[in-house]
């Protein structure tokens, strides 16, 4: 990552020096980005001492370990009074402690991944029950959580997608029913409906979305 | 008190036996399980396994409730993280780490942390015993 950062801040103008423990990743940034590796290990006072560390205006940690990177950005602020720190994390509950030391945290990797993985993963999924008829009608079944904002409306203010239709509520408590226009969903209301697929997302996001 | 040791080594196993000793209540937790044969069987204290720098570990070592952590694992950086974790976050009274490097270890005592180099403490000794006996033969 060090690299493509580097490579990326010179083509902007940046003045940059890598620090690099391993000598065979040195020789070949020096060679492919010019005399920018110095070899040595970026936690070590000494080896930021050498290297000017007193002169620079960000220090970027960027190694795989955090504790790594969480020294050598201490070591940068409190010793040679580098004005901006910046950190890579790879286990997202480091952010408040690395934050509360005064050195900036970028989202984590893992975080980045995980804020994807939701996007495309609904949290409250509809289950499919059967795929009936010509036209591939599913009977979905649903739960209603506790936060949703279909609570306390009833199936007309809904304003469900053409041809969707709620067969059967069964609530926590009580007897499942056949729901008319004015029935009022509740939390924990158990649905089996029938949609289209094609507006499946939409009748899970009317049902169930926050 | 209640004492948490990260790392079982060479010191912190024997730590661990001393403070158990004394009657404190000691946990030590270490990421390799063959480290705690260290630990004599009259050890009473607790041995987890665990990363001593992942909040969930130490939540499970009792860092919550703790009134000592030491953090003499063989990583100074690692060392110098869950002292940082246990004050920080979970302010715990005392924080005591091992910090080889003597550079380092100056830096953190200034940012708090009570922090000693073995490097140092033993070269010291070294040199006042090598002083010492030289003082004896001249005078």
């Amino acid at each position: 990552m060090g690299y493509h950062l580097a490579s990326a801040l010179l083509e902007e103008g940046h003045e940059v020096l890598i620090i690099e423990k391993n000598a065979s990743y040195c020789d070949i940034i020096n060679e492919e980005l010019g005399s920018i590796c110095y070899h040595g290990d970026g936690c070590e006072a000494a080896t930021l001492t050498e290297v000017g560390t007193n002169r620079a205006d960000m220090l970027v940690a960027v190694t795989g370990d955090d504790e790594d990177n969480l020294v050598a950005c201490q070591i940068a602020k409190a010793k040679f009074k580098v004005p901006r720190v910046i950190a890579r994390i790879r286990n997202p509950q480091n952010k408040l402690l690395f934050e509360k030391l005064g050195i900036d945290v970028p989202l984590s990797a893992t975080e980045l991944i995980l804020e994807a993985i939701e996007k495309e993963v609904p949290t409250h999924p509809l289950t499919h029950l059967l795929t009936i008829g010509e036209k591939g009608l599913e009977i979905v079944e649903v739960r209603i959580p506790l936060s949703a904002k279909s609570i306390g409306k009833s199936v007309q203010e809904l304003a469900l997608p053409e041809e969707s239709k709620l067969a059967l509520i069964i609530p926590k408590d009580g007897k499942p029913s056949v729901p008319n226009a004015e029935t009022v969903l509740q939390a924990y209301d158990q649905i089996i409906a029938l949609t289209p697929p094609e507006h499946e997302g939409e009748l899970r996001a009317i049902l169930t979305g926050t | 008190m209640r004492v948490i040791i990260i790392g079982c080594g060479r010191v912190g196993a024997q730590l661990a036996e001393l403070l158990d000793k004394d009657g404190h209540t000691v946990t030590i937790l270490d990421i390799d399980a063959n480290s705690f044969r260290r630990l004599s069987s009259e050890f009473k204290g607790t041995a987890l396994v665990g990363n001593g720098i992942d909040q969930r570990a130490l939540v499970r070592a009792g860092i919550e409730q703790a009134d000592v952590l030491v953090a003499v694992t063989q990583g100074d950086n690692r060392n110098v993280m869950a002292a940082q974790i246990a004050k920080h976050i979970y302010n715990v009274p005392r924080v005591i780490c091992r910090i080889y490097d003597p550079l380092r270890e100056e830096l953190y005592q200034m940012l708090g942390l009570e922090a000693f180099s073995p490097t140092t403490i033993f070269a010291r000794l070294i040199r006042d015993k090598i002083e010492g006996k030289e003082e004896k033969r001249s005078g």
